[in-house]
């Protein structure tokens, strides 16, 4: 377990994700076969259902630490985790043992079928074994997430370093259907339980954003103009009846996304398309925020999938029967693809053909690219028909153009402390404009500054806090912050009257007085301006 | 008679006519500790430990009007015995103990019942009137022994020399400082901030030797650095000086290094909870030494170390200060550097 620690302290501290890797290949060098095969599971989310109830953990860290429930509480929202919170809180340990990361694994295990009394015999004991973060880890272990900024993406780096495999072969493999009782680490690297040759993807074709004037991208007929959607970037590959998703991310995301695989199955042509997953109700696409609602769960349940319904939109065809056809034209790629929706008589509005949009002066697309906006398109994309399907990015061929986002000046009312890592700042604020005299509540944003300007500011807020409500503080309304977001709608569900998209915090308006924000008023201007509702 | 009032300019002694770490201006001020949240400019005449005394005329003028006295030695000051006793938490920081007509009351200042390498160890002190700090006032906290962290800080920097890096530690010049140079002395060179370097020249006129530092000058060689150690203030963290040094591996020495987010969040490659404060149990272990029958609780933690101690059993009550904010006092410091050395 030493080691397995020492690697969690080493991948937690930095977020140099090379500094991960190195001490991600360090750990596949040097430690026991089977404890890797249990980091790549933790990793992932292979989790083994966990053997004892969070409660009752708690109740014995404050029976053994003497402690009551309010202080074990008030300990445990200033650390933001629990089961570090109960690596703080316990006595030093009376003795030290040191067994592997897959002995304790084994020993969980069989903890799920024994009496509370012997779960709290075993726990005790062990936490009076190890040091803190041993014991953090440990019970880390017991359940609950294992977040700590290791992503699949990053593992399988590191994995690919470690054993000079493609990586995107390791991302099938590691995500394939094993538990690390039923394989060996090689096995597992060599995708013995795979059929790569199946999953295989190709790399994307990635746009610069514009930065030239239209009229000097030559004559209009030579491009296709699609929405640029804001979802995830994916690419769907069907291969001799099985389906995978692979996101731009190189993760395979498959298993999120049942009803794009239901209906991919449903051709009777194999092909690699390129396209955007997301969220679709109603025949309109929804915002990237319902998008996530659908990201990385376990499960996906049935009323999350009635709740937040996925598509796909096609933008391209990398391969066709098993033939790969990206050097072709995207003309002609692109009547490939018209064609297989006509063949394939497939009539979904959860799986179409990205739109063309006609056009017959350049001057009109950039009142097309500002109307995207009204259907949560993020603007426009442009691509020559001669182009071949590039590697990666290549300036010239295709372009992205997007819309402009649409900014006011507020003024931060409330603060609330972040979670987890930044649990000692405050990181997440509310914002407010002026309607008459008064201020209303416009917008919540945590992104968007810098680590110091979250200091300046935590440091401000334990100035200026006029009331706590909990972990929130009310603070005075000084600070000024220009605000952009993608979009706003009058909304009744909203005390202002508006509702923001995707609002974040652009910068912080030192130079601007409050009494210079924006009112209730110059807000709802904004609607007029950009579209009629 | 009440023996201390607490009022808005600071904690007053009603017979003794002068103020504990006043934060507002005044006549007399007796000073626990030369950290700027304690020993605040402004004073008409200021009392400290003798090792506080080249610290206080640094950082607040050669012209101040300044006595001192060491430990254990009173002082009549309109008929209140006036002791110091050792806070263990810097060089020169003393408890204060106030006693009249029998009653005594104390004042902690800032302290740290562990002992380190550098500081003259916490001595508890008993009394009716027990006035405690907080910073640390939550069970999370405690702290390990001094060998183990000076293995630790050791373990780092060997660790940064096999792999080619120099090593950066970032803690507050005046305590933590010297406190860092103790744990990693005899290692290598260790440079340290002009700040630092300054507050070293100001401890070491007092008699006291530090461990052997090199001044980081403004134009450094980057050579002369790689694989060695430097000390500099935290505000420093993401500094274009900082960035000047040539493969640093970056380290905070803070007690709320503690928690795993805090060590995350600050984007350095280590944390270390060195802390010049009490733990958990050594705010208890102290508050319980004295035998005070009531105990007021600053900075810190203080609501719920004073909740704590009424369940124990403890008759204690939370007092608003304008202490704590090292680090932001300390930031105003650095910012300012000419303030202090032109005077
Ligand atoms: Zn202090
Ligand atoms: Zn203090």
């Amino acid at each position: 377990m030493k080691q397995f620690s020492e690697l969690i302290s080493a991948v937690e501290i930095t977020n140099k994700t090379n500094a991960k890797i190195e001490a991600l290949v360090n750990y596949f060098s040097t430690a026991h076969n089977k404890d890797k095969l249990w980091l790549i599971a933790l990793f992932t989310g292979k989790r083994p259902k966990r053997p004892v109830k969070t409660t009752l953990l708690k109740d014995w860290c404050m029976e053994i630490a003497q402690l009551p429930e309010w202080l074990f509480l008030e300990s445990y929202s200033t650390v933001g985790d629990l089961g570090e919170t109960i690596s703080l809180l316990l006595p030093e340990p009376e003795y030290q043992q040191d067994k592997a990361l897959h002995e304790f694994m084994e020993e969980l295990h069989e903890l799920k079928s024994t009496s509370d009394e012997d779960k709290k015999n075993y726990i005790l004991k062990t936490w009076n074994s190890l040091e803190a973060q041993e014991r953090f880890i440990f019970n880390k272990l017991i359940g609950g997430s294992f977040r700590i900024g290791v992503s699949k993406k990053t593992l399988v780096n590191a994995l690919a370093k470690f054993s000079g495999i493609d990586s995107n072969q390791l991302m099938h493999s590691i995500i394939g259907n094993w538990t690390p009782d039923s394989i060996t680490f090689d096995d597992l690297l060599s995708g013995e339980h795979i059929n790569y040759d199946n999953s295989k993807p190709y790399p994307f074709c990635l746009a610069y954003s514009l930065e030239k004037n239209l009229e000097d991208l030559g004559p209009l007929e030579d491009w296709q103009v699609e929405y640029k959607w804001d979802g995830i970037r994916g690419q769907i590959v069907k291969r001799n009846k099985e389906v995978f998703i692979w996101s731009r991310g190189e993760e395979l995301v498959t298993e999120q996304f049942p009803e794009l695989v239901e209906i991919v199955s449903q051709f009777k042509d194999d092909f690699v398309l390129d396209g955007e997953i997301l969220a679709i109700k109603d025949q309109a696409v929804l915002l990237f925020n319902d998008l996530q609602k659908r990201l990385n769960r376990k499960n996906v349940t049935k009323q999350l999938m009635e709740e937040v319904p996925v598509g796909f939109y096609v933008y391209d065809i990398l391969e066709f029967n098993g033939k790969d056809i990206r050097e072709t034209a995207l003309r002609e790629r692109r009547q490939t693809l018209e064609d297989l929706f006509k063949t394939e008589a497939i009539n979904s509005d959860y799986f179409k053909l990205s739109q063309r949009i006609s056009f017959k002066h350049w001057k009109e697309l950039d009142a097309i690219r500002n109307e995207a906006r009204q259907f949560n398109s993020e603007g426009l994309m442009l691509k020559q028909k001669a182009s071949p399907y590039h590697v990666g990015r290549k300036k010239g061929d295709w372009w992205k153009w997007k819309v402009d986002p649409l900014t006011i000046d507020a003024v931060m009312i409330y603060a609330q402390k972040g979670s987890g890592r930044r649990s000692s700042k405050y990181t997440d604020y509310t914002f407010a404009v002026k309607k008459d005299d008064q201020l209303v509540t416009v917008a919540k944003a945590y992104s968007g500054l810098t680590n110091e300007e979250i200091t300046e500011i935590s440091r401000w807020v334990n100035k200026n806090a006029i009331e706590k409500f909990g972990p929130v503080r009310t603070v005075k309304p000084e600070l000024v912050f220009e605000i952009a977001f993608e979009g706003i709608a009058l909304s009744n569900r909203h005390k202002s009257g508006v509702a923001l998209r995707f609002p974040r915090i652009k910068r912080w308006r030192k130079d601007k007085p409050a009494s210079e924000i924006d009112t209730i008023e110059s807000v709802k201007a904004l609607i007029g301006s950009y579209f009629l509702m | 008679m009440k023996l201390i009032k607490f009022t808005k300019k600071g904690i007053y002694c009603i017979p003794g006519k002068f103020y504990l770490d006043p934060w507002y201006p005044v006549d007399y001020a007796i000073i626990s500790h030369g950290h700027a949240d304690h020993s605040r400019w402004g004073n008409k005449h200021y009392l400290c430990h003798t090792d506080s005394k080249y610290i206080l005329l640094h950082r607040l003028g050669k012209d101040i009007s300044l006595e001192t006295m060491d430990y254990n030695s009173p002082k009549m000051i309109n008929g209140v015995k006036v002791s110091f006793f050792p806070a263990g938490h810097i060089i020169g920081s003393a408890q204060i103990r106030l006693e009249y007509k029998g009653k005594v009351v104390v004042f902690s200042g800032d302290y740290k019942t562990q002992p380190d390498f550098i500081t003259t160890a916490f001595e508890p002190v008993k009394c009716h009137e027990f006035i405690t700090e907080s910073t640390f006032g939550l069970p999370i906290y405690n702290w390990k022994k001094e060998e183990d962290l000076q293995q630790e800080l050791q373990n780092w920097v060997i660790n940064n020399q096999a792999n080619n890096r120099t090593s950066v530690f970032l803690g507050y010049s005046l305590g933590k400082a010297q406190r860092i140079m103790s744990l990693i002395q005899g290692m290598d060179d260790i440079f340290v901030h002009t700040a630092i370097h300054n507050l070293n020249e100001a401890i070491s006129n007092s008699g006291i030797s530090l461990p052997k530092t090199i001044k980081l000058e403004a134009d450094f060689k980057k050579e002369t650095l790689q694989n060695k150690i430097v000390i500099m203030p935290p505000g420093l963290l993401g500094s274009r000086l900082l960035k000047r040094i040539p493969n640093a591996a970056t380290a905070i020495c803070s007690g709320w290094m503690q928690i795993r987010g805090n060590r995350r969040w600050k984007g350095v490659d280590a944390g270390f909870a060195v802390s010049d404060h009490a733990d958990w149990n050594g705010l208890l272990d102290a508050v319980k030494a004295t035998e005070a029958e009531k105990v007021y609780v600053t900075h810190g933690s203080q609501a719920t170390f004073s909740k704590y101690l009424n369940e124990i059993g403890i008759s204690s009550a939370e007092v608003k200060t304008e202490y704590g904010n090292e680090e932001d006092t300390e930031d105003a410091l650095e910012k300012e550097p000419l303030k202090t050395s032109a005077k």
